[in-house]
């Protein structure tokens, strides 16, 4: 019964003043909903962007990784000498090594001849530096000249190669080398590739003809079952040149992942589009809540002459606040969601709309009715009872 | 037994600027428990600014008020906050809250106490819509309502907490004379009903038969106290 006065009365006549004005409630939900769907389409193709950037690592297995210090991501690599790779041999703790080539290159499409980019893994089969079944069983395959497995996932762009596969039309080139496709696996696309082949490091020696097998883009070290990652990478750390980085696993898929979102400008600008559109959505909530303040005014006055206090009025404008932010945000999820949807069809980027998102999203508006609010009350001091006879 | 509404030697000046301009001269008037007072005078002589004084609305720094024992002179929110909650008021318009139907509006006299249920406010509320013959439009809003009917909401919003002093400025002005005496009376009748003490301000002669008392404020000074 205590907690009448104190909210539940500002709140309810919040509500009732809210839903007089029909037109501009609607108009109001409208400004909510809006700054909602930016905030979630951005915060979407945000997350997207950070599971695809580390979409291929993740596949990889390994204990220790060595990079270039130069090599700003996994796209585009710098070469080191695989003799720094071998060296690592020489510590106890180690088991085996194997070097990574990666290179983006132009397919040619089966049926179009379109020549498109995609991410090129090229690696000993042997080595099983995939964790993904069908490369691993196809690993006797991938010895024999010219074979690759596509990735299933890659853009549809590619034309339908699976489709061409099942029909007997297996070939066609990478970087104009004539290649057949053994099968298939499944990775995902990422900003950097549009699709990925994998390949044996022969093969790929043939695809880019220019390189050489002496300089590798990445080693991968597997070490004794039971040995010390953090003690050997320490170890290795000293032993090896400065221009390579050693990477556990964890620390490889945070160094990729971080260059999306922060070396690479794009994490900037979904950053930047979630502020402004935050913004768009308080100067619109402070609009509405400013004129309604106004418009109030007199009827403000009224309640203070008959004696409600400041405070009353301040929870009043907060009440308001609240119900924008609920009623903005219900349609603003249900739209976002189907707005996820379509943007997942159409870009073959997983956007799942996770719980923490939503509650994310929804703080966030929340946050900025109550800031909309914050900067609406000083309106209030207009509502001077004196005038009110 | 001392005045409900004691003022003396009350001076007030609108401040423009440099310039003070003098609205109330020492003006000394008692009310007492259950009085029906009617001021009148010229436009612009300091009716309506010695009501929100009187009422807590406006702070007054010159003289003596006391209401209901307590100093308005130089006071604090606080007291004037409680000075309000005690008093009923009627405006000129009727200033009902247009999204809240007759008896929402009269309810939320009662919403600022404690101690209320939901349901027992309703029905206070409803009581007193029926004493000022709206009980058959309890659920109307104001802009549903003819200007007599929301005056008499306004009357029954006033007078619903039970009030000690009722204020009211030119409550009739915006009335036909039908309208207008039926508003007094029922004013009158539940005021004397209840014990309240009115001060009332209004140029409307035709209700001066309402009054126990009929005061002239010329100019700021006070003629026949
Ligand atoms: N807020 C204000 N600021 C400055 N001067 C004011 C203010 N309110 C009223 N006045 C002046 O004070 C004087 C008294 O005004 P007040 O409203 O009390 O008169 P009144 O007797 O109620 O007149 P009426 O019968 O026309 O309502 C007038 O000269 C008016 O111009
Ligand atoms: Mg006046």
């Amino acid at each position: 019964m205590n907690i009448f006065p104190w909210y539940y009365s500002p709140a309810r006549l919040a509500w009732r003043q809210l839903i007089h004005d029909q037109t501009k409630l609607m108009a109001a939900i409208a400004g909510v909903l809006f700054a909602c769907v930016l905030v979630f389409m951005q915060l979407g193709f945000k997350d997207a962007l950070i599971a695809s950037a580390a979409t291929a690592p993740k596949k990889l297995s390994g204990d220790l990784f060595l990079m270039h210090k130069q090599s700003e991501a996994m796209w585009r690599p710098v070469t080191f000498k695989r003799n720094e790779l071998m060296r690592a041999l020489g510590h106890s703790a180690v088991a085996e090594v194997s070097p990574l080539y990666l290179g983006l290159a132009a397919f040619k499409t089966i049926e179009t001849n379109i020549k498109r980019t995609l991410m090129v893994y090229g690696f000993d089969p042997d080595a099983e530096l995939f964790d993904v079944e069908t490369i691993k069983n196809k690993r006797i395959e991938l010895r024999l000249k010219n074979t690759i497995i596509f990735d299933e996932y890659s853009r549809p762009e590619f034309g339908p190669v699976r489709q061409l596969f099942e029909a007997g039309r297996t070939e066609t080139e990478i970087n104009d080398y004539k290649i057949q496709i053994i099968d298939f696996f499944r990775l995902g696309i990422s900003f950097a590739a549009d699709g990925n082949v994998v390949t044996s490091d022969l093969n790929f020696m043939r695809m880019f003809p220019a390189r050489n097998p002496g300089d590798i883009d990445m080693g991968v070290i597997r070490l004794h079952p039971g040995a010390s990652i953090e003690q050997t990478k320490a170890d290795l750390d000293k032993q090896l040149n400065s221009f390579v980085n050693i990477f556990t696993f964890a620390e490889l898929i945070e160094f990729e992942t971080k260059y999306w979102t922060e070396t690479a400008p794009i994490g900037f600008i979904f950053g930047f589009g979630t502020v402004m559109g935050l913004i768009v959505g308080l100067v619109i909530v402070y609009q509405i809540l400013f004129t309604d303040i106004a418009n109030h005014r007199h009827e403000f006055a009224t309640l203070k002459a008959m004696g409600y206090k400041q405070s009353y009025f301040v929870r009043l404008v907060f009440a308001t606040a609240f119900f924008l932010a609920v009623l903005g945000f219900i349609p603003g999820l249900i739209l976002s969601i189907g707005l996820y949807h379509l943007a997942e069809s159409q870009m073959f980027m997983p956007m799942p709309i996770s719980f923490s998102k939503v509650m994310t999203v929804f703080l966030f508006i929340l946050s900025m009715c109550f800031t909309a609010g914050l900067l609406a009350i000083r309106k209030l001091k207009d509502a001077n009872p004196a005038d009110m006879f | 037994m001392s005045p409900i509404i004691d003022v003396r030697n009350l001076n007030f000046s609108f401040i423009n600027g440099e310039i003070a301009l003098p609205v109330l001269k020492n003006v000394t008037i008692p009310i007492h428990k259950g009085e029906i007072v009617i001021m009148t005078g010229p436009s612009g002589s300091g009716k309506t600014t010695f009501l929100t004084i009187v009422g807590g609305l406006r702070q007054a720094i010159d003289g003596s008020v006391k209401v209901l024992g307590q100093q308005l002179i130089n006071s604090t929110e606080q007291i004037k906050v409680n000075i309000r909650q005690q008093t009923g008021y009627i405006f000129q318009q009727h200033n009902l809250l247009k999204s809240l139907t007759a008896q929402q509006n009269v309810s939320m006299t009662l919403e600022m106490h404690n101690g209320m249920t939901e349901k027992e406010r309703l029905e206070r509320a409803t009581e007193m819509l029926r004493a000022v013959g709206m009980g058959d439009r309890l659920h109307h809003k104001p802009d549903q309502l003819s200007g007599g009917q929301r005056q008499r909401v306004s009357i029954a919003r006033a007078l619903v907490g039970q009030p000690k002093i009722v204020l009211a400025d030119e409550p009739t002005a915006s009335l036909d004379k039908q309208s207008g005496q039926e508003a007094v009376t029922i004013l009158k009748r539940l005021a004397k009903e209840s014990g309240a003490s009115i001060l009332l301000v209004t140029h409307d002669y035709r209700i001066l038969n309402i009054a126990d008392r009929v005061v002239e404020l010329e100019d700021g000074v006070i003629n026949n106290a």
